[in-house]
């Protein structure tokens, strides 16, 4: 048996697709919170929204924050859904299956991914009906690839947070005071520069804020740091993250 | 490789309860292997050390040849669980559960479906095959994780408590099922159970488990015979004097035990002995008012060896079960 087993990180992704594809209710609940912050933000705020980078308008600056955040959401419960999993049972089937615990998380995240990518997309065609001006093709794909990265990255996060609990009490807890924070820091909203001085400090130290950062860059071309930079930190986040879930998954007890 | 399983000192501890304490068992291939004993004997955790879900404390164990701790991924691709608690995906139909479990051991398509098309035949299943599995019952339920267990044609097959909580027209079917895979499939199958009828109708061999120990190994009528032999209580309304000089004429008769108008027998297969005594005493000129036989069961094989009654205990289970979720 190899470390790295292509045909049962294939059987988990597939497994998670036909779950995501099944479950019709969660794929609209899931676009719909997105979509509105898009509509109402991006409609409300238009006029008020200051300093955001000049000559462009606020629907362009907050497009790549609602996908952002829609990777957030959508990745981190996708990195908890071993929770789901415990409760449930289905656990100890792929435990005990002869594959690696390296294949599973890696099957997991591949399936993670896929959802959280799906939807940002879809987020984006709303968007581009409200008025939001994709740069170009190129900056399209590399957004793909951004959206990959902060998926990983997020979905790192959740593994690890269910590999330390046991059942879904925490949830709530790691919900209000681990994926509000980020998402707020991130300057999916306004410019992180609109903060001050403390609490801009946290901002430099959540991924998000590179990921958007770096979406915005190639999707409207309105990055505060070189994309470059942002693509390498948020890298750096995503393998620090993933290693972090994978090292925690393996120690966890499967009972 | 001259056994299925083979276990040497086994020993589990959590925070200083013993759950299992020096198990020696090896398991034969081909055969039915039950674990008996009351809720929190430590079955359950023997189990889950043999499929390499824990790792014991002492001692080591080989399944199929292979070392539980040092060759995991060897031990699972050689066993099938089936699950005390549910184990399968409710969003995902008795078809894609199946085929999910084949592509997680390696099997190729073509034969995954040939090999789903034959097990859902086994446990009968066959037409609920595109049913979501939250929409079967617990009995189906049961039966599909069966049927999973073979998927991947495991030499050993472990059942942790296959019939809980189910009907006894079910239990009896999943019996049957257990029974036809064992002889079909040349499976061996190691089952814990509760239950005394269960380990007595389908195992071959009972390990007799309580407070983390084995106490007794057998085939049930080994174990039953240990007991001795039937017990046929007649109520008598008088002459007993007379009653007891016939019968203990008898040469079948082992002993003769009488008190407040009952008189217990010790015999061999006493449900054939009925008529013969009951002619006798008639001779004799003594009425008996009733007869019942009592033949020795598993239940009384536990109360030897342990003193109590398997009925009574429960709760350390739970105890176990809560210091395992730490």
């Amino acid at each position: 048996m190899r470390a790295f087993d292509p045909y049962a990180i294939y059987s988990l992704w597939l497994r998670e697709m036909i779950r995501f594809f099944r479950l019709k209710s969660r794929v609209v609940g899931s676009i719909a919170p997105p979509f509105f912050f898009l509509a109402f933000l991006g409609t409300g705020f238009s006029g008020m929204a200051s300093r955001v980078p000049a000559g462009v308008d606020y629907i362009n600056y907050l497009a790549p924050g609602i996908i952002g955040m829609t990777l957030l959401f959508s990745s981190t419960f996708a990195g908890m859904s071993v929770l789901w999993d415990r409760e449930f049972g289905f656990l100890r089937e792929i435990m005990v299956a002869p594959v690696t615990r390296l294949s599973i998380v890696l099957g997991r995240t591949a399936g993670g991914v896929t959802q959280a990518v799906l939807q940002g997309i879809i987020i984006l065609i709303p968007g581009i009906a409200m008025g939001v001006k994709i740069k170009g093709l190129t900056g399209l794909i590399l957004s793909v690839a951004l959206m990959v990265l902060i998926s990983a990255t997020f979905i790192g996060v959740g593994l690890a947070f269910a590999s330390r609990m046991k059942d879904m009490s925490g949830f709530s807890l790691i919900m209000n005071f681990m994926i509000f924070p980020v998402f707020l820091l991130s300057g999916a909203l306004f410019p992180v520069q609109n903060l001050p001085e403390p609490v801009r400090i946290l901002s430099y130290i959540d991924p998000l804020t590179y990921g958007v950062d770096a979406l915005r860059g190639c999707l409207v071309g309105a990055n505060s740091f070189p994309i470059i930079i942002d693509t390498l930190l948020l890298a750096g986040c995503c393998a620090a993250t993933m290693a972090i879930g994978a090292y925690l998954f393996e120690m966890s007890d499967v009972d | 490789m001259e056994h299925a399983i083979e276990t040497r000192g086994l020993i589990k501890r959590f925070d200083g309860l013993v759950a299992v304490d020096d198990v020696n068992l090896s398991v034969r291939r081909g055969e039915i292997f039950g674990l008996l004993g009351p809720n929190g004997a430590g079955k359950s955790t023997i189990i889950k050390m043999l499929t390499t879900m824990l790792r014991p404390t002492e001692g080591e164990a080989y399944v199929w040849g292979h070392h539980i701790v040092r060759e995991r991924d060897a031990v699972r691709s050689c066993i099938g669980v089936v699950f005390q608690d549910p184990s399968v995906d409710g969003k995902l139909t008795a078809r894609e559960n199946l085929d999910f479990h084949g592509r997680m051991y390696g099997m190729p398509g073509d034969e995954r479906k040939r090999r789903i098309a034959e097990v859902l035949e086994l446990v009968e299943l066959y037409d609920k095959a595109d049913v979501l599995l939250e929409e079967f019952s617990g009995g189906m339920r049961r039966r599909l994780e069966i049927a999973r267990g073979l998927m991947h044609r495991p030499h050993v097959l472990f059942l942790d408590e296959p019939t809980l909580g189910l009907d006894t027209q079910t239990r009896r079917y999943i019996w049957d099922y257990i029974r036809k895979m064992n002889g079909e499939e040349d499976v061996t199958v190691v089952i814990t159970t509760h239950y005394m009828e269960e380990a007595d109708n389908l195992c071959n061999r009972v390990a007799i488990i309580d407070h983390g120990r084995i106490v007794a190994l057998d085939t049930p009528i080994s174990l039953k015979s240990m007991i001795g032999t039937d017990t046929l209580t007649l109520e008598v309304r008088d002459g007993l004097e007379r009653l007891r000089d016939v019968l203990l004429g008898f040469e079948w008769v082992r002993s003769f035990d009488a008190s407040n108008g009952y008189v217990r027998l010790s015999v061999d297969s006493a449900q054939s002995r009925i008529p013969e005594v009951v002619l006798a005493a008639c001779r004799a000129g003594v009425r008996i008012k009733s007869v019942s036989v009592h033949e020795p069961t598993l239940e009384d094989v536990f109360l030897r060896y342990t003193g109590r009654s398997m009925r009574d205990e429960t709760g350390k289970g739970d105890l176990v079960r809560a210091l395992m979720r730490r």
